[in-house]
């Protein structure tokens, strides 16, 4: 539980003469759950597309698993553990759902596999979901929870050490991101480690070991969540004064 | 009878290609194997173009750099030795295809649109050197004269009554829907393997694919030399079936429109779809020119694309397949 699995250092990202990112830093450990928060723009998506190498970062490192991940092509990445969702779903829209999961199945996690045990794995990951009914579904059928979770478990196909998820939540209803956090649990108790990135206070709370709260992309707290939330520095980046 | 089914393609590959062969020793009109070339020659060019364009969903306006190059390279391999139409094809597809992974190498950051432009400028650029370099014709064009009597592997190929083939549209015929077939092959060969999974998901979301440990870069890479290598195949063919190339006919516009205009039409998501979309336009457009007229060719073409695009945006074979579903 003590070994870092991700560690962020003094990271910095610019957009031209824009600061996203301005040195931040931060250690996850094997088998956490991370909590990263922040209001709107404040540059968490901006950290994930460093981590996930969608962005070089201008400045900093990022090590993981004990490597620097620094002119790493995103797919390097995913090779050596990291999968991250996006905020706004991006299924392969002209194949069925579980096509969608057999991409990063092949070229991933079971890569030179049959193609028989590729649907077989992707199949049971549908199930894990509870969403192997919809299978052989076009994508553009999908209701907001299914595309949401059709995004966790296109990530989770890749088996992952490191799982990043960018507000896989924002839009469900209550019972429904009850559904979501449990299969996280579970995934995390199974050896996953998950960065979750939430605008959901209640589930980032109830999810997180620990939290990190970025604005106008400064780090201002990193602790506890029951410290993070009666932070001063948080209260006054959430309410905007 | 397992083994027969597993490689039903590729009987049926077997097959055309004795069909068409049979074809050239029936003495039919040479006018049957004129038109017959030229709609191989486009099933030939869509089905490459739509390697990259259909699967991966990069639009290639740049279709006649590729096929000029090919027919250039031809060109400088019979004025510079003897080589044999079969040397040419090859030498034609290795320029073409490097040519593709050079382009894909310098446009691999371009996406949409901006790629289209890069591959039209390519073409332009090609056509430019082209035209000022004399030693294979210039701006004046060059006149080919296929070999007499020429042999392959010592088998006189085309003689009046002792080779294979009794003339040499025939022999061409034949070579060309050789050529046509593997194009096809090779196609489908992506299309139903890792490779054109991989490309359909960087066509669907290329970021997203990239995450989910695609390599896109290097399928993309694959691509563009396969494609532009075929193009170049079937441009190097040209030459010999012309007899006089200049850089107007080489790097035709019309290429360029009906490359994508057949897989569009016929169906971009399958192999069977750029041939169908050849025989269709190619038909269409042959009766075209013999009943009305040249320049209204393009017209044609372009009115059909529009009225497929709007609807039937995924090509006849996607219009085909949806109205057999309901
Ligand atoms: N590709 C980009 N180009 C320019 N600015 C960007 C880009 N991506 C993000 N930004 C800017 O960086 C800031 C942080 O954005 P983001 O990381 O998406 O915030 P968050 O995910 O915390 O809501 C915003 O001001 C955003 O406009
Ligand atoms: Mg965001």
């Amino acid at each position: 539980m003590s070994e870092v699995l991700l560690n962020i250092e003094n990271v910095t990202k610019t957009f031209g003469g824009f600061t996203a990112l301005s040195k931040v830093s931060a250690a996850v450990k094997k088998g956490e759950r991370f909590g990263l928060i922040g209001p709107n723009g404040s540059g968490k998506t901006t950290l994930i597309n460093c981590i996930s190498g969608m962005l070089q970062n201008n400045g900093g490192s990022i090590i993981f698993d004990g490597k620097d991940l620094k002119g790493l092509q995103p797919h390097q990445r995913t090779k050596r553990g990291i999968a991250r969702t996006f905020q706004i779903p991006r299924p392969f829209h002209s194949m069925t759902v579980i096509q969608n999961l057999q991409i990063p199945l092949e070229f991933v996690s079971s890569s030179g596999t049959s193609q028989k045990n590729i649907s077989e794995e992707a199949m049971s990951i549908l199930e894990v979901m509870s969403m192997e009914d919809k299978a052989h579904h076009e994508t553009s059928g999908l209701t907001q929870i299914e595309l949401r979770k059709l995004e966790l478990a296109r990530a989770i196909a890749v088996k992952p050490k490191l799982l990043v998820s960018d507000e896989a939540m924002a839009g469900l209803t209550g019972n429904e991101v009850d559904e979501v956090l449990e299969i996280l649990v579970k995934l995390n108790e199974d050896g996953m480690t998950i960065i979750m990135i939430e605008h959901i206070m209640r589930a980032v709370m109830q999810f997180s070991h620990r939290i990190i709260c970025l604005d106008a992309g400064q780090k201002i707290a990193d602790g506890l969540p029951e410290v993070i939330v009666k932070d001063p520095a948080v209260e006054r980046a959430y309410l905007g004064v | 009878m397992s083994l027969m089914r597993q490689y039903k393609f590729e009987i049926g590959c077997l097959v055309a290609l004795v069909l068409a062969f049979t074809m050239t020793q029936m003495g039919l009109n040479r006018f049957v194997f004129f038109a017959g070339f030229a709609v191989l020659q486009y099933a030939m060019i869509a089905t490459a173009w739509n390697i990259l364009g259909g699967y991966a969903g990069y639009i290639n306006f740049g279709t006649a750099g590729f096929l000029g190059i090919g027919s250039y390279t031809a060109i400088a391999l019979i004025n510079y030795s003897d080589a044999s139409i079969v040397e040419q094809i090859i030498a034609g597809g290795v320029v073409a295809g490097l040519l593709g992974l050079g382009i894909g190498y310098f446009t691999l950051r371009l996406k949409g649109v901006y790629f289209a432009i890069a591959t039209l400028a390519l073409a332009i650029v090609v056509e430019t050197i082209v035209n000022n370099w004399d030693f294979v014709g210039g701006a004046a064009g060059v006149s080919i004269l296929p070999a007499r009597n020429p042999e392959l592997l010592g088998v006189l190929v085309v003689h009046k009554k002792l080779g294979v083939f009794s003339n040499y549209k025939e022999f061409l015929f034949f070579l060309m829907a050789a050529l046509t077939i593997m194009s096809v092959w090779i196609a489908r060969t992506i299309e139903k393997g890792k490779l054109g999974r991989g490309l359909n998901a960087i066509k669907d979301n290329e970021e997203a694919a990239e995450c989910m440990g695609v390599p896109t870069l290097k399928l993309k890479l694959i691509t563009t030399t396969i494609s532009g290598g075929l193009m170049g195949m079937a441009g190097a063919v040209f030459p010999s079936y012309l007899t006089f190339v200049d850089p107007p006919t080489a790097f035709n516009l019309e290429f360029a429109v009906n490359s994508l205009a057949m897989p569009m039409i016929g169906g971009t998501f399958t192999w069977l779809g750029p041939i169908l979309g050849a025989v269709l336009l190619g038909t269409v457009q042959q009766v075209a020119i013999v009943t009305i007229s040249s320049e209204l060719n393009l017209l044609i073409l372009g009115l059909l694309l529009v009225i497929f695009v709007i609807a039937a945006p995924h090509g006849f074979l996607g219009w085909f397949m949806k109205k057999n579903k309901r």
